[in-house]
């Protein structure tokens, strides 16, 4: 029984990382109509963003936490403005292809630099050690993820509901052409929402950090998975992403601990074709984006 | 994904298909020349690894530089005298996909001429590879993949397994573990075949040597989520409790696993640490004391004597890092294939094999090294080894203290009976 609750507990916390990566991607791909392929390399820099502030400055865990997710917003914001509104016009392939070499590009920089080995980075010593309740024990880290992940998914929730901002956000999602065709100037939020989803994926390899190796291909391994929590979600939906991220990380546990690797493996991609066949716009979507 | 699929499978379409089409211009192959002493004048290596994945750090661009070493090392030790001046080295990334591997090495011995190809980590590519050998007749020295198979079932004559097999893992760190202690497992492994042969060879040593195996399970190869955790929470929960935790994923696999056992505190539950699998890059990755204490078997250490510790510090000059036994025994391979076609006078496959077969060698990367003309096991000294803690550790990259040396003929096991070359 212990074993259980154990284990669903750990499937909520990696269901927080696939929640907060597949938020990201929601609010983008709903704002922008862009599938940032990107996202996994975002993640990846997050991580080494920590790491590198405690190697060249030994600045602490906390101040990362705080910085990182910023610069790489900002760095997002950049990006977006740049490269991703030039191709806004186009067919959305061409900013999927974008988005795709731009993962190649960070990956190879990462690796040039800094070589294809995995680098260290401990967890930092206030959230060592575990949290015990008689016989149910778990590393204080991973609680603390898993309460990050829930605070982001609520403030995120919280903004696009209870904020005119989030109005905007969600009207521009839905009916583009209706809502700036009543004065709003969508564009205006345009750069801030990518700059808000890549923040996102730099939180999410920060808080990956301490708990997995650090290496250049670790947001790759990890995009293909969130691309189908994204998809069996509905694309666009942000609730239903977040929900679908949460639900497959406690699947994807159980069925690690209690059946043969290859089911754990299969389980997230089996869902999402059984998804497409059955309700293609996913669990949460309907035709058209919605929050 | 379906269209990057689609350009992958298009560009592998088009190379076999192309090499096709060269191996059958060529007529009976590079070797039918008779005058040629040297296939196209010329002696090409080949190294086929993995350069950006789980298995990049522990051989990777590295063995590249290993296997340019000794070609640097043979032309300087012949000057004029060596069979030939122009030896060069080409590499590829086989991502450790056995497709990818077998397209790789046609590629390589079609249409770059090599003559030998190096490294190949990951049992089930390296099985790839060995057939291409076979099919084509030209030489393949497997370095980083441990399959028990590749001088067993499936050997041939063009290929030898130079470093380590799972037998020599299983039989210094199972047999060491549970005689030292370790007297009730639970051991995971990587669902291919390496870790499958990890798991059996494992379990057989340690009831050999008086232990049980409570329960194995196995975790995805590769493992794109990276996360062991639900094979970690189950080892508290079994029934028996079991006493050792036996990891078996190797490369950046096995410093996730362990990560994780350190946050989930199995030592402080009483389950120890025990590793089939480990590089020097693997501790240095995650820090001496996170591995502080564990026992493994080692094929070869940098800092063992003086002869290795020159070849090191030449290493380090060109890579900024000290070399994994992989990257030795690329070198030592490299360097014994240069020498055997210098005794040879010639590149052709079957009489450099003459050369090589039943030679005795100390280099070094070998001691007591034989090249077993039975089956092509390359056996040699192997090392009952301790990751030190932190505090012992006089200088970057010193991990390690030698707690024994392991004779070549207990390292290895005899010839099975199963290889017919």
């Amino acid at each position: 029984m212990i074993g259980l609750l154990e284990q669903t507990v750990n499937g909520l916390v990696n269901g927080g990382f696939y929640a907060m990566l597949a938020l990201g991607l929601a609010v983008i791909f709903g704002m922008l109509g862009v599938v940032n392929f990107a996202h996994g390399a975002c993640y990846m820099l997050g991580a080494y963003g920590v790491y590198l502030l405690d190697h060249w400055f030994q600045l602490p865990f906390w101040w990362a936490l705080l910085l990182v997710p910023l610069a790489l917003a900002g760095l997002g914001m950049v990006v977006e403005r740049v490269l991703i509104a030039r191709l806004a016009p186009l067919d959305p392939l061409y900013n999927f292809l974008l988005t795709f070499g731009i993962t190649l590009v960070l990956q190879a920089l990462i690796t040039w630099r800094l070589g294809p080995s995995a680098v260290p980075y401990e967890i930092p010593s206030s959230l060592s050690g575990a949290v015990s309740v008689s016989s149910f024990v778990f590393p204080k880290y991973r609680l603390f993820v898993f309460a990050a992940a829930i605070l982001c998914c609520a403030v995120a929730w919280w903004l696009l509901t209870r904020t005119r901002a989030g109005v905007v956000v969600r009207a521009a999602t839905e009916r583009p052409d209706l809502t700036a065709a009543l004065g709003i100037n969508t564009r205006r939020w345009i750069t801030p929402v990518f700059g808000f989803g890549v923040g996102l994926a730099g939180l999410a390899g920060v808080l990956a950090a301490p708990m997995q190796a650090i290496h250049p291909l670790m947001g790759a391994d990890l995009i293909i998975i969130v691309f189908a929590v994204v998809v069996i979600g509905g694309l666009g939906s942000i609730v239903g992403s977040v929900l679908t991220g949460f639900a497959l990380g406690v699947l994807t546990s159980w069925a690690a601990a209690y059946t043969p690797a290859i089911v754990s493996q299969l389980l997230v991609f089996v869902a999402m074709a059984a998804v497409l066949l059955l309700r293609p716009a996913g669990l949460f979507g309907t035709r058209e984006a919605t929050v | 994904m379906r269209q990057h699929i689609g350009v992958r499978l298009h560009a592998a379409i088009t190379i076999t298909a192309v090499s096709a089409l060269l191996a059958a211009c060529g007529g009976g192959g590079p070797q039918s020349g008779s005058s040629a002493k040297l296939s196209g004048n010329k002696i090409v290596l080949g190294v086929l690894n993995d350069q950006s994945g789980a298995y990049s750090q522990l051989g990777g661009k590295n063995a590249v530089v290993a296997v340019q070493m000794a070609i640097d090392d043979f032309k300087a030790k012949y000057g004029d005298k060596a069979i030939t001046k122009d030896i060069s080295v080409v590499s590829a990334d086989h991502q450790n996909k056995p497709d990818v591997a077998k397209t790789d090495a046609a590629q390589m011995y079609d249409r770059q001429n090599v003559d030998a190809v190096f490294d190949v980590p990951t049992s089930s590519a390296a099985l790839a590879v060995a057939d291409v050998a076979k099919e084509k007749k030209k030489l393949y020295f497997n370095i980083s993949a441990a399959s028990d198979d590749l001088n067993g079932v499936s050997c041939n004559k063009y290929t030898y397994h130079y470093a380590y097999d799972t037998t020599m893992l299983a039989n210094g760190t199972g047999i060491a573990a549970t005689q030292g202690g370790a007297k009730s497992w639970y051991i995971i492994y990587p669902n291919y075949v390496f870790g499958q042969q990890m798991r059996d060879g494992f379990s057989s040593a340690i009831k050999g040597a008086g232990g049980t195996v409570v329960a194995t399970a196995d975790s995805p190869f590769p493992n794109a989520a990276e996360d062991y955790s639900s094979l970690l929470l189950k080892a508290s929960s079994l029934n028996p409790k079991p006493d050792t935790l036996g990891v078996m994923q190797a490369g950046a696999d096995l410093q996730n696993v362990v990560k994780q056992y350190n946050q989930f505190k199995l030592k402080d539950k009483g389950i120890k640490l025990a590793v089939g699998l480990m590089f020097i890059t693997d501790i240095n990755a995650l820090g001496s004391d996170a591995m502080a204490g564990t026992q493994f078997t080692d094929a070869w250490y940098w800092n063992f004597d003086q002869t290795n510790r020159a070849f090191a510090d030449r290493f380090f000059a060109k890579t900024q890092a000290r070399p994994t036994f992989a990257h030795a025994a690329n070198y030592s391979a490299a360097m014994n294939y240069l020498e055997a076609v210098q005794a040879a006078g010639t590149d052709n496959p079957d009489q450099v094999t003459a050369q090589l077969d039943g030679k005795k060698i100390n280099d070094v990367f070998l001691r007591n090294g034989t090249i077993r003309a039975e089956d092509h096991l390359v056996t040699h000294d192997a090392y009952l080894a301790e990751v030190k803690p932190a505090s012992e550790v006089a200088e970057p990259w010193d991990y390690e203290k030698i707690l024994k040396t392991i004779p070549a003929d207990q390292a290895f096991a005899p010839p099975t009976g199963a290889c017919h070359l």
